[in-house]
């Protein structure tokens, strides 16, 4: 029957005419419709087959719309460590305030490493590296990169003033030549403190706007729902942990209750944003990569909070009857430290999660041509009709 | 100044104080696009824009281009579709006439018997240059009174050719997010980048709701010319810089017309002043509703829509996300204000949170 080796790509030839058939493809579901239609359109040798398949066009060959920006896990990285040094610097003044010199010097040089590495991932992920210090030569308000870079230079500074304190004083003013610049450096110890304080939650927060403020569907309806408070509490909950895992843990009191509170909001407002935000846009958070990445980080949080819970417990319960055992104190500290390094980690679980989750709502054009749609179906219903970008005049 | 849009969004307004010129857009009329792609390879050619890729098939019609990107600022989109769908289209085209918009003439049958398509040109005498302007004109549009304007017979396939490019959006997202001023606003209220100054930080990639803007990274080399050089020595201009449409500057600065618009053999790519980019647009679609088609549509003519209107113009004959065109554009920093504006309650709750913590663990 076959006369060309190509007529095996041929699909099996239907009893029923064209005509038929397409009218029966019109009146089933409408998934029904278009979406086999095309494999027989020809196939009774009347004409020439077309070989693209003529899907359901609400998109172009399913191409993406929007274009991910080309940021990989070193942003990712940076939103973490912009946190962890952020709510470090808070815990650090507090330390100093009151008298935890502990949890001082831990604070502080997390913060400064964290701000150190934070910052040679933001540049090392510029497409022209060597030009970074373009950032400073304008202040945008409208644009949260702009002041996120001021807002890192400005935290930077009281925070290299403060780990520089820090470290002379360990090296027990022996190691760093600072000469006669001793003395005035140690009397800039609180300005600096409250001058990188002042800019520690900005830099906490500013990353969930600069997300949000994008064309990205899930991290733009993200943005607008609630993703900074996510933010701060994730970084909130990285300090406290980080703090938790480097200071003693009778030092460390606050850091857990940070953490705690950081835990609890963290949980709250991600449950929260999910919920007001399109289904469509919340699928990359839900799914693939990113949400295995957002589910761990919910169950190192709950693990990590149940373990600062109990190290907090135990130590209120320690101060009051002392002279606990040696061996007591190891197991708490050991808690302490292993509870501190989960909480750190689904902090950064939920910063990798949420940037991965951006970048994947571009690949399939359904995240953004739905909700769009279903937005601008709602004005309409609601009798807003001058504002679609297609008219019909 | 050339539109109503000055101060309606005082964030998104990016740059709009010093217009010297009237503000320059293009309106590209998809139903004349005969898919030559002239215009991707004049963009191509004028910019020097490098390579795509590797020449790979794509198999989606007789598009291999695929997209907008960092190296291609003309993209020519072709969509097979069927009877089916061009009835659809029909009747969404219809549905948004319809929208507080004046309605198609309703048909009147007997008219309909008789009327011989009385917008296309009688046939011509035979020693009349049928190339001379105007000979093939339609008539007068204003003479439609009392004619027919039934919808005619629906094709049972039709391809639908639209030539992409950057909008030029009136509150350009990918202008305001810049972090380096690099994308500025020219004097033809266009928008362009500074390959010089910009740093590749990718922030307008995620600002733009077009998907136009892209960085130029990897990959991406000239047409070898001499076998003997390998890829990696081809030179790729402004790499790891973004890279998009700058309705071409470097002519418009001469008050050339752009490299695309000039090469396009149908007239389906116009340049020219932004009003009357618009005007047109207003008339060609009102031009094509009267023959029935009620498919056809504008793109960006309201100053209303998200962006505030767009630059570049375009009518299309079915929904815009047919053509990768996304149905509700925002610019992104529309919701800035009120983004900073939770930023900052939960910036404060953090230092709230951290005060709390230490009241809360005070060593008695």
């Amino acid at each position: 029957m076959s006369t060309s080796e190509f007529d095996s790509y041929r699909p099996p030839e239907l009893a029923t005419g064209r005509k038929k058939r397409r009218r029966g493809d019109r009146d089933g579901g409408p998934r029904n419709r278009g979406g086999r239609g095309w494999q027989n359109r020809g196939s009774d040798g009347g004409r020439e087959m077309p070989m693209v398949e003529d899907v359901e066009f609400s998109s172009y060959y399913g191409r993406p719309i929007v274009k991910a920006p080309p940021w990989g896990h070193e942003i990712s990285l940076y939103l973490f460590l912009g946190g962890l040094a952020g709510g470090s610097t808070l815990l650090g003044l507090g330390a100093q305030f009151t008298d935890r010199p502990g949890l001082r010097i831990a604070t502080r040089l997390t913060a400064i490493t964290a701000t150190g590495i934070g910052g040679a991932a933001l540049v090392a992920d510029l497409g022209r590296p060597e030009r970074f210090l373009n950032m400073l030569r304008t202040v945008k308000v409208t644009s949260p990169m702009s002041l996120g870079t001021w807002i890192l230079s400005g935290f930077g500074m009281g925070a290299a003033v403060t780990a520089a304190i820090e470290v002379d004083r360990l090296t027990r003013q022996k190691v760093l030549p600072l000469g006669p610049l001793r003395r005035p450096l140690h009397a800039m110890e609180t300005p600096a403190a409250l001058e990188s304080a002042l800019f520690a939650t900005p830099l906490a927060a500013y990353t969930a706007v600069l997300l949000g403020a994008t064309a990205v569907p899930t991290w733009n309806s993200a943005g607008r729902h609630g993703l900074p408070y996510v933010f701060v509490s994730s970084a909130a909950v990285a300090a406290g942990g980080a703090a938790m895992a480097l200071a003693p843990v009778r030092e460390t009191g606050p850091a857990r209750l940070l953490a705690l509170a950081g835990a609890a909001g963290d949980l709250v407002a991600m449950w929260g944003m999910k919920k007001r935000m399109h289904p469509v846009e919340v699928e990359p958070m839900e799914a693939g990569e990113p949400g295995h990445k957002l589910h761990r980080s919910e169950k190192l949080l709950i693990a990590g909070a149940v373990g600062a819970a109990a190290v907090e417990v135990g130590a209120r319960l320690l101060s009051k009857r002392l002279g606990a055992s040696t061996k007591t104190r190891t197991v708490l500290r050991a808690v302490s430290a292993v509870s501190g390094v989960a909480l750190a980690a689904a902090s950064a679980y939920t910063r990798f999660g949420m940037l991965e989750a951006g970048i994947e709502s571009t690949k399939d054009p359904r995240h953004v041509v739905e909700p769009q749609r279903d937005r601008l179906e709602q004005r309409r219903a609601k009798g807003i009709t001058d504002d679609s970008i297609t008219t019909g005049r | 100044m050339t539109t109503s849009t000055f101060g309606h969004d005082t964030v998104a307004d990016g740059h709009w104080a010093h217009s010297a010129h009237q503000r320059k857009g293009f309106f590209t009329d998809t139903s004349i696009c005969i898919g030559c792609k002239a215009c991707e390879v004049a963009c191509k050619e004028w910019n020097r824009n490098p390579q795509d890729g590797t020449y790979e098939l794509l198999g989606s019609s007789y598009d291999n281009t695929g997209g907008l990107g960092a190296n291609t600022w003309r993209h020519v989109a072709f969509i097979e579709q069927d009877q089916e769908r061009i009835e659809r289209a029909r009747e969404s085209g219809r549905k948004l006439v319809s929208l507080g918009m004046p309605t198609i003439r309703p048909r009147t049958d007997e008219a309909a018997a008789v009327q011989p398509a009385p917008n296309l040109p009688s046939a011509p005498e035979m020693n009349v240059d049928l190339l001379a302007p105007g000979a093939l004109q339609p008539t007068d549009p204003e003479d439609f009174n009392g004619l027919d304007t039934t919808p005619p017979d629906t094709p049972d396939f039709r391809w639908l050719m639209s030539s992409d490019v950057c909008k030029h959006c009136t509150h350009a997202g990918c202008l305001d997010v810049c972090p380096t001023g690099a994308l500025f606003r020219t004097e033809f209220d266009t928008v362009v980048v500074q390959n010089d100054v910009c740093n590749g930080c990718g922030t307008c990639v995620a600002g733009c709701p077009f998907g136009v803007i892209e960085r130029r990274d990897d990959g991406t080399i000239n047409t070898p010319t001499d076998r003997d050089r390998s890829a990696s020595e081809m030179d790729v201009p402004d790499k790891g810089t973004a890279n998009k449409c700058t309705l071409c500057y470097d002519r418009l600065v001469d008050g050339q017309t752009p490299a695309c618009a000039q090469t396009c053999p149908t007239t389906s790519i116009k340049f020219g002043d932004h009003e009357d980019m618009v005007a047109q647009a207003h008339a060609r679609v009102e031009d094509l509703h009267a023959k029935g088609l009620t498919e056809a549509r504008l793109y960006g003519a309201n100053p209303n829509d998200g962006v505030g209107g767009i630059g570049s113009v375009f009518l299309l004959l079915d929904e815009p996300e047919v053509y990768g065109l996304p149905p509700d554009p925002r610019v992104p920093t529309k919701d800035l204000p009120q983004m900073l504006a939770s930023a900052g309650v939960a910036a404060l709750g953090m230092v709230a949170a951290a005060g709390l913590a230490f009241l809360g663990s005070r060593r008695s």
